[in-house]
């Protein structure tokens, strides 16, 4: 089973053309900065956009086509949707929310609630059956909304920034229940998010959405090895520069060089684990080829780790402990040595 | 949100039953004990006629259990106006023929209408005569709040009669839509004098008396009488009993004068 | 908390003794000791029934025509959709008088529709109670419409989209999901519209007629009363007054409309 879209459409300003492949038991995760385009893509699909242009079929049985004058309406799809911030009716009960997709279609009240019933059970909040939907915390609304989607048996499952609503603390708990219930889920999934630790946590495979269109795609680790973006490289954590190979070195569109062990000769990116940039009071004398002064833009702190923002001939971002940031009393706006060693360096094709 | 709405059922439903209470009191005048022939009567009748008639109705409905009378008072226009609107009513008794003769030709009469009592025209004033009102031609005075009936109305036309008939020019200080109302701004003070029928100052309770218009200048009002199309059965009890011996008295108790 | 400035202590007291004079008044100057007695009359009675009848109907009706004029006003996209919404609002700024004076052009016995409404089917509305209903009708419906409209258009269009992702037709999420969620707004809307709808004065007097017992609605009957007893205006006012203060502590601050 699987989900075959070529979408065109058009939601206010944005021009949406992505195409998306997601097979069945596949997580396919869609990331993309704010305003990229993925709430969008994930209502065309569902059927709650039209389509302006293309075709969406699910193991080929056509759901929209419109140069054949097809449109199946969300309600005859058979999609699971946990939508951003849950959207639990707030004048049913939990078991009533959970229950109401086997009710509209067709289901006996009682049938219903027993099946909801026992849904609620598997996901542990079976106490909370008769309440209403606002006594529940982030994590529990988010179970009833996952069943609620799942209670109907759907042979796709869409979820639009499941863990968005929660607060940092029960973010990484809820989130491996949630990709334990999305394993056990054996049809289509496609999750939205914007958070670069949720997407590799979750995915199989990574749709990247910029400005209605796909930049890139690929597995986690793919990504993190080559991203295309600036976008992306920032979502995964890498340096990221743009410019022409030369066999050893790598001409900066932004201006410079910088020394590399091997170039693809045209158009490349070099990317650079901000861990492997070194920084220095005084130029250094070693092996590092490429060793640049430049001016400490920003600090920003994250757990045992500091980033540390360097402006110059060539902007770079170096990752030190905060020891180190002690120790070299690194200041916003001192002046600072950069070296990178060319071997660290990643190039490849754009 | 949810709490709100179930307390809003709640609301709802007192708020029902207060109005369910509520329209229930108040006299429900006439309509209970109906014997066998129960029959009630609309009559549209000339505010000047309000005391007189009730009086009459109250008469009629002891000599005949059943019969029931219910009224609508208003100047003789304005009900003339109600009734070429499709008001339904069994008997009308206009203050002037000018409006009889509208709703005969809105063929609303049944037979022919009769007069059964005139009546002339008085200045009224507040008790005691504080402005010393002696004729019409006192009204001329300016510093004098003078209220007079609109020309619609017949008492109006009459009283603009008798100013031109005794040659007086006034600015009344306001224009009322019936007669009957002219009564009560003299009554709560609001106006120093203004002109009425006789009938009117004789019904009239405390705060106000009368001045006679001289009869060269004084215009005499005739009544007429109608029962209407599809009238019920009352409406001819009530119409035979204003012509009647009993019924001239009562409207002569009331001031008005008996052809 | 400092002391607030002695200017605007000064004007919001004379703001709140604008409101409460006139209503002390009415109290200052009632006939407390003939107070049952005009209480049981038959005009109080009736007055006070055709008012709540009609308002309660009024109020009715408006919920069930206004509430798929506001779903259509807020959901479906049609061109002219502002004129539409435009007419709908123009009995909230027209003055009452006019409207009575328009449905009568449409409605009456000579009017647009009326004729055929008499001709066709023998109805005519004028000098009935459901004559009192149409007039009170149109001037409290915009604020029903309104108020539903509203409501609908803050209603997160996404509980909608998670039913019909669900599987629930388009007939089954209207019950289902935008009606219950929408329901404390008609039912605000359908207070407003009742309140709007017990006050009506000019529409009602102008196209149903001054008919006691029939028409009379209880502010048309202070009206009335003014223009002839005093006295039983004050006695019909203070009950209005009671009716709607009872009706406002019913309900406190739960009814102030939420947009």
């Amino acid at each position: 089973m699987s989900l075959e879209a070529r979408v065109r459409a058009r939601a206010g300003s944005l021009a949406l053309d992505a195409d998306v492949r997601a097979a069945a038991g596949e997580t396919v995760v869609l990331v993309g900065p704010n305003g990229a385009g993925k709430t969008t893509l994930l209502r065309v699909l569902a059927g709650l956009l039209p389509l302006s242009e293309g075709r969406v079929t699910l193991d080929g049985e056509v759901l929209e086509d419109p140069a054949a004058r097809r449109r199946l309406p969300p309600e005859r799809r058979s999609i699971g949707f946990v939508f951003q911030d849950y959207v639990l009716f707030p004048h049913l009960s939990v078991l009533d929310n959970v229950a109401f997709g086997l009710r509209a279609r067709g289901c006996s009240k009682d049938q219903a609630r027993a099946e909801a019933q026992e849904w609620l059970e598997r996901m542990g909040i079976a106490s909370y059956a008769s309440e209403r939907p606002r006594v529940l915390s982030g994590g529990q609304a988010q179970k009833v909304a996952l069943a609620r989607a799942l209670a109907t048996r759907p042979r796709l499952l869409f979820l639009d920034e499941p863990l968005a609503a929660l607060d940092a603390g029960a973010r990484a708990e809820v989130r491996r229940e949630l990709k334990a219930s999305l394993g056990r889920f054996d049809g289509v999934r496609l999750v939205v998010t914007h958070d670069p630790v949720e997407a590799m946590a979750l995915a199989d495979r990574v749709l990247v959405l910029e400005d209605g269109k796909v930049a890139q795609e690929g597995t986690p680790s793919e990504l993190s090895a080559h991203p295309r973006s600036s976008y992306i490289a920032e979502f995964v954590g890498l340096n990221l520069w743009r410019g022409r190979g030369l066999g050893d070195r790598v001409r900066l569109d932004s201006g410079g060089e910088m020394l590399v062990s091997h170039a693809p000769m045209g158009e490349v990116y070099a990317a650079l684990h901000p861990r492997a940039v070194s920084l220095y009071r005084r130029p250094a004398e070693g092996s590092p080829r490429n060793v640049w002064s430049g001016r400490i833009a920003g600090l920003e702190g994250e757990g045992g780790r500091v980033r540390v923002r360097v402006e110059g001939s060539i902007p770079v971002v170096a990752e030190v402990t905060p020891a180190a940031v002690a120790e070299l009393s690194l200041i916003e706006g001192e002046e600072i040595w950069v070296s990178i060693k060319a071997t660290e360096v990643s190039v490849y094709p754009a | 949100m949810a709490p709100a709405r179930r307390s809003l059922g709640r609301d709802a439903a007192a708020l029902l039953g207060l109005a369910v209470a509520l329209s229930a009191c108040g006299g429900e005048g006439g309509g209970g004990g109906g014997q066998s022939e129960a029959s009630r009567a609309t009559v549209f009748a000339a505010s000047s006629l309000t005391q007189a008639f009730e009086a009459m109705a109250e008469e009629l409905e002891e000599d005949s259990p059943g019969t029931s009378i219910r009224f609508n008072f208003g100047s003789s226009s304005d009900l003339a106006t109600q009734l070429e609107q499709g008001a339904r009513a069994d008997v009308y008794a206009s203050a002037d023929e000018a409006n009889m003769i509208r709703v005969m030709d809105a063929d609303l009469v049944e037979g022919e209408p009769s007069v059964f009592v005139k009546n002339k025209l008085e200045i009224i004033v507040t008790a005691g005569n504080p402005e010393g009102i002696r004729s019409l031609e006192d009204l001329e005075n300016s510093e004098l709040v003078l209220s007079l009936c609109n020309e619609e109305c017949p008492a109006g036309k009459y009283a603009a009669e008798a100013l031109d008939k005794a040659g007086v020019n006034v600015e009344p200080d306001s224009l009322e839509t019936e007669v009957k109302a002219v009564v009560t701004r003299l009554q709560v003070g609001e106006a120093d004098a203004g002109i009425v029928y006789a009938s009117d100052v004789a019904s009239a309770e405390g705060e106000v008396e009368g001045v006679p218009i001289p009869a060269a200048d004084n215009v005499i009002a005739t009544y007429p009488i109608a029962q209407l199309t599809d009238a019920e059965s009352a409406a001819g009890e009530f119409v035979d009993f204003a012509l009647s011996k009993r019924g001239r008295a009562i409207l002569e108790e009331h001031g008005f004068l008996v052809p | 908390m400092r002391r607030p400035p002695r200017a605007l202590v000064l004007l919001a007291a004379l703001a709140a003794s604008f409101f409460a004079v006139p209503l002390a008044a009415l109290a200052w100057r009632a006939p407390w000791a003939s107070l049952p007695e005009v209480l049981t009359t038959e005009v109080v009675g009736s007055a006070l029934r055709i008012s709540l009848v009609s308002s309660l109907a009024a109020s009715a009706l408006s919920a069930f025509l206004g509430l798929p004029l506001a779903w259509v006003l807020a959901r479906v996209p049609f061109p002219g959709r502002s004129v539409l919404r435009a007419l709908v609002t123009l009995p909230l700024v027209l003055p009452p008088v006019v409207g009575g004076v328009a449905l009568l052009l449409a409605l009456g016995r000579l009017g647009l529709v009326g004729r055929a409404l008499e001709s066709f089917f023998g109805v005519t509305l004028f000098g009935t109670l459901p004559g009192v209903i149409v007039a009170e009708t149109f001037v409290a419906m915009p604020f029903l419409v309104l108020t539903v409209e509203g409501a609908l258009k803050g209603l997160d269009p996404r509980y909608e989209d998670a039913a019909a992702t669900l599987g629930a037709s388009r007939g089954l999420v209207f019950w289902k999901i935008t009606l219950p969620l929408a329901a404390p707004s008609v039912a605000a809307g359908a207070v407003l519209a009742w309140a709007r709808a017990l006050g009506e004065f000019g529409a009602t007097i102008t196209f149903a007629g001054n008919l006691p017992g029939e028409t009379q609605t209880m502010p048309i009957a202070v009206y009335t009363a003014l223009l002839r007893d005093v006295d039983a205006a004050i006695v019909l006012s203070l009950v209005l007054v009671a009716v709607s203060l009872l009706v406002l502590v019913t309900l406190r601050e739960r009814w102030t409309p939420q947009a």
